[in-house]
């Protein structure tokens, strides 16, 4: 046989077919350069934006500022800049988002898989997830916080001892969607052509998993995974809410909202930028994954 | 001529009408907002102020406290005294008198049987009274005739009026709640919830948890009060929508425990249509300084127990630096605007019993420092943070979960790293800390930091019992399931010398003098308990509300009577 050339561009690598793809989508675009942004503003604006420590007195005459040049977001009842908290909460609540996510979705999609593939831990992995879904979340925080709060901080002093303690509860609290929603993709996933061929020539388990069933929950997988993103960083809130979160003096958004929540009708851009904050966060988040899920889907990207 | 007289009729009518309110019921309606609401509207079997205060409008003590802490009689003819021989020379024994021809709101007579049957029933060793403390020392009560009732104490009583004064003890009618003594009391729901007074008012409808219905008391003893005749008081919200209902809508003409920002009192204020009202009692917010070592190395047990005394928050003058750092206005400021006013004393109320200390008023930060440097605590290593002999000054500083407190802490917090404190902040949730549970290292009797902040109070207008809390005996642990009151493990054998005396002193001016100085042996003599704000009750009433008379020291409903209608 001779080279035929088909007149087909050469085979690209897939991360560049999926790169493509996703850029084509327009929303998803969107989503990710306002998330940039946002990483962005939390990590490097700090350096920037640095206004002047004021003492108590001074900071106190200039409580209550409605937005200004000198005040981008004006400044809180204790007049601390709130532009400078938002830049600290930021790194803290985009920081405890995604790595709670990740956590879940490690989690989720681990025991969602094993669960689907093998007949046998099927039952008993879904009763576990069962067990974790009728877990209520906030007495078992509390229970978490107040065993493990002062052994943590010891060792990690206390604001790392609130970050692992917090981002590790998250995630454990929230893999059990991604577990179902895998499992079932699984269940369908393994009784196609493909993998019955791909194990009727004596592939292992391991392969048929990590190579034919994995790259095809993917798309399942990321919706989960963007929305667990949203509900990480408002658990986050609530947890700091109660005081179980962060010691009080360490802003994250969901705590800026929630101390902006009294003056609501007095001064609404309290709790409009927090607000606004966690909203594209979330929204930014979804777009990408709904982008992603695009892009990593074979057959829409052929199109 | 006809057209003559018609005017002067009208003239007449318009004569009169200003006395108008000076008749029973002829006020209409009026609505009364208490945002926890009422669930029983009997006071023994309820702790909960919102229960205490609704019930007082149907039932009545002997006597009640005025809005300046003074007893006055209700019931009793007058206030029995050493000197008009209505308390006994050697304080064991109060007689008081009924006022004659009282009547139940059923019509039937009120005796002194009744007031006898309440201390019965409130005694009874198989109910639980919520009230029993009021009622504690006493031997027995006699009733030689309908309207005498003579209480005679164990010991030497300096402060008698406590059984049958104030809302909290009032008189339960015989006829009614017999049935229902001991274990029987919670099941009486009749009873409970539509108890038969004496007051200006009678349960017409409850809703348990949602509303009360009352209508003027026929059988009340001044034939012109109340000037209202019927009262609606609704439950449900919380504070600030509570303050809205009287200070914008208009809904409500009086609403409990408005306790809002300042920003929010000055914008409710500006509305027009209502005024919030401002009484002083005795609640305080402080700082309690820990004298013993809660580090969490030590083992559970000993942690923050006397065995190991603090290390650097035992030496006064640390304590006393922590407290000069702190401006005390500007946390009244920030927090509480006309409900708050800055304090040095942690009995800042009635006046006789207030000590004259106010030296920790103005901030002096370079005083506080001089005072670090004098005790050894200087920053060798340039970090902004004291150290002395190796070990840094670093403290734990915990409250509550409560956006004030938060604001306090953040402030507190600026002004203690200013002096070169490092200062880690911690807030746990109310039920929680102030839960008691012997089994969270999270409640404020363990004290597993080195300050903490919470306001406390003390019931009535004497101090002798809430002074009585930081004797040595009161130091909470793990032998007394850390129940004691004595949270800051303070012990004073000189200051425990001191309160027996006061408890065995009768006369009021000594009283006042004694406590004046166990007050300070607390405060500015040893920086144990650093108050900061002098909190006051916060309520709304309405414009055309009159007669409101805001009272710390008793129901806030104290006087409902002698409301009325502004035209």
């Amino acid at each position: 046989m001779t080279d035929t050339d088909l007149g087909i561009a050469p085979p690209e690598s897939q991360l560049r077919a999926v790169w493509a793809q996703f850029r084509k989508h327009k929303g998803a675009m969107i989503g990710l350069i306002i998330l940039v942004l946002l990483v962005i503003f939390s990590i490097f604006g700090p350096m920037v934006w640095n206004p002047e420590k004021l003492s108590v007195a001074e900071a106190l005459k200039l409580k209550n500022k409605p937005p200004a040049l000198a005040y981008p977001m004006g400044t809180d009842q204790l007049g601390r800049d709130v532009m400078q908290r938002m830049m600290y909460a930021g790194r803290v609540s985009l920081a405890v988002g995604f790595v709670a996510m990740v956590i879940a979705i490690v989690l989720g999609t681990t025991i969602g898989i094993i669960a689907g593939y093998f007949k046998r831990l099927d039952g008993w992995l879904m009763r576990l997830t069962d067990l974790f879904l009728a877990l209520p979340l906030i007495p078992l925080l509390l229970v978490m916080v107040m065993l493990f709060r002062d052994r943590m901080a010891g060792v990690l002093g206390p604001e790392g001892g609130a970050f692992v303690l917090i981002v590790f509860a998250i995630g454990v609290t929230s893999w059990m969607h991604a577990a179902r929603i895998v499992r079932g993709e699984v269940l369908a996933l393994k009784e196609r052509e493909y993998v019955l061929a791909s194990r009727a020539i004596g592939a292992t388990s391991r392969r048929v998993i990590l190579r034919h069933i994995l790259p095809n929950v993917i798309s399942p997988v990321m919706v989960a995974a963007t929305l667990g993103v949203a509900e990480a960083i408002i658990t986050e809130s609530v947890l700091s809410f109660l005081g179980l979160g962060f010691p009080p003096d360490f802003p994250t958004w969901g705590r800026i909202l929630f101390e902006g929540l009294e003056y609501i009708t007095l001064y609404p851009e309290r709790v409009i930028f927090p607000g606004l904050a966690i909203s594209l966060t979330v929204l930014s988040v979804n777009l990408i994954g709904d982008g992603l899920r695009d892009a990593l889907d074979p057959r829409i990207r052929g199109r | 001529m006809m057209m003559k007289s018609a005017l002067l009729g009208a003239v007449a009518a318009l004569g009169l009408a200003p006395a108008a309110f000076a008749e029973r019921g002829a006020d209409g309606h009026v609505n009364v907002l208490y945002w926890q609401a009422p669930s029983i509207l009997n006071p023994y079997l309820s702790s909960g102020t919102k229960d205490v205060e609704t019930s007082s409008l149907i039932l009545e003590g002997l006597a009640g406290f005025d809005e300046k802490g003074v007893v006055f009689p209700r019931l009793a003819e007058s206030v029995p005294t050493v000197e008009n021989g209505g308390v006994s020379a050697d304080l064991t024994q109060i007689t008081w008198k009924l006022k004659a021809g009282l009547l139940w709101s059923d019509g039937t007579p009120v005796t002194s049987k009744d007031a006898k049957f309440t201390w019965e029933y409130c005694t009874h060793p198989e109910g639980g009274c919520a009230q029993a403390a009021r009622y504690e020392g006493i031997k027995s009560i006699d009733t030689p005739d309908d309207l005498t009732i003579v209480i005679t104490f164990d010991a030497p009583k300096p402060n008698p009026y406590q059984a049958f004064v104030g809302g909290t003890s009032p008189i339960l009618q015989a006829a009614q709640f017999a049935n229902c003594l001991g274990a029987a009391a919670s099941t009486c729901t009749d009873q409970n919830f539509k108890p038969i007074g004496t007051g200006p008012f009678m349960v017409k409808d409850f809703k348990v948890n949602d509303v009360v219905e009352l209508e003027a008391n026929p059988n009340y003893r001044d034939p012109a009060k109340p000037a209202f005749a019927t009262m609606t008081v609704k439950g449900g919200g919380d504070a600030q929508a509570a303050a809205r209902a009287v200070m914008e809508t208009g809904e409500f003409d009086y609403a409990w425990n408005t306790q809002i920002n300042p920003e929010m009192q000055a914008q409710m204020a500006a509305a027009g249509k209502g005024v919030l009202l401002n009484g002083f009692g005795t609640l305080v917010e402080r700082i309690e300084m820990n004298m013993t070592n809660p580090d969490p190395a030590l083992p559970e047990g000993e942690r923050s127990t006397p065995k190991h005394p603090h290390p650097f928050l035992s030496d006064i003058r640390v304590r006393k630096a922590l407290s000069m750092a702190i401006d005390r206005q500007i946390l009244v400021d920030i927090g509480y605007g006309s409900a708050g006013r800055p304090t040095c004393n942690i009995v800042p109320a009635p006046e006789m019993f207030a000590s004259d200390n106010t030296d920790c008023l103005k901030q002096d930060m370079e005083g506080a420092k001089a005072l670090l440097e004098e005790a050894g605590w200087t920053d060798s290593d340039g970090d902004g943070v004291r150290d002395k002999d190796g070990a840094k000054l670093k403290i734990l500083y915990q409250t509550s979960t409560n956006p004030v407190r938060q604001d306090f802490q953040a402030v507190i917090k600026d002004w203690w790293t200013e002096l070169g404190v490092e200062v880690e902040l911690k807030n746990i949730d109310a039920s929680v800390f102030f839960g008691g549970d012997a089994g969270s290292p999270d409640t404020f009797q363990k004290f597993y930091s080195d300050v903490e902040m919470y306001a406390n109070n003390f019931d009535g207008t004497d101090p002798e019992p809430y002074l009585g809390q930081y004797l040595c005996d009161k130091i909470p642990g793990p032998d007394n399931q850390w129940q004691g009151e004595n949270i800051n493990r303070f012990c004073d054998p000189a200051y425990d010398a001191l309160w027996n005396e006061l408890s065995k002193t009768a006369d009021i001016a000594k009283r006042a003098e004694i406590a004046k100085k166990l007050n300070d042996m607390l405060t500015k003599d040893s920086y144990t308990v650093v108050a900061l704000v002098d909190r006051g009750r916060l309520s709304a009433a309405a414009n055309t509300l009159g007669g409101v008379v805001l009272n710390t020291w008793d129901t806030e409903l104290w006087n409902a009577q002698d409301w009325f209608r502004v035209k």
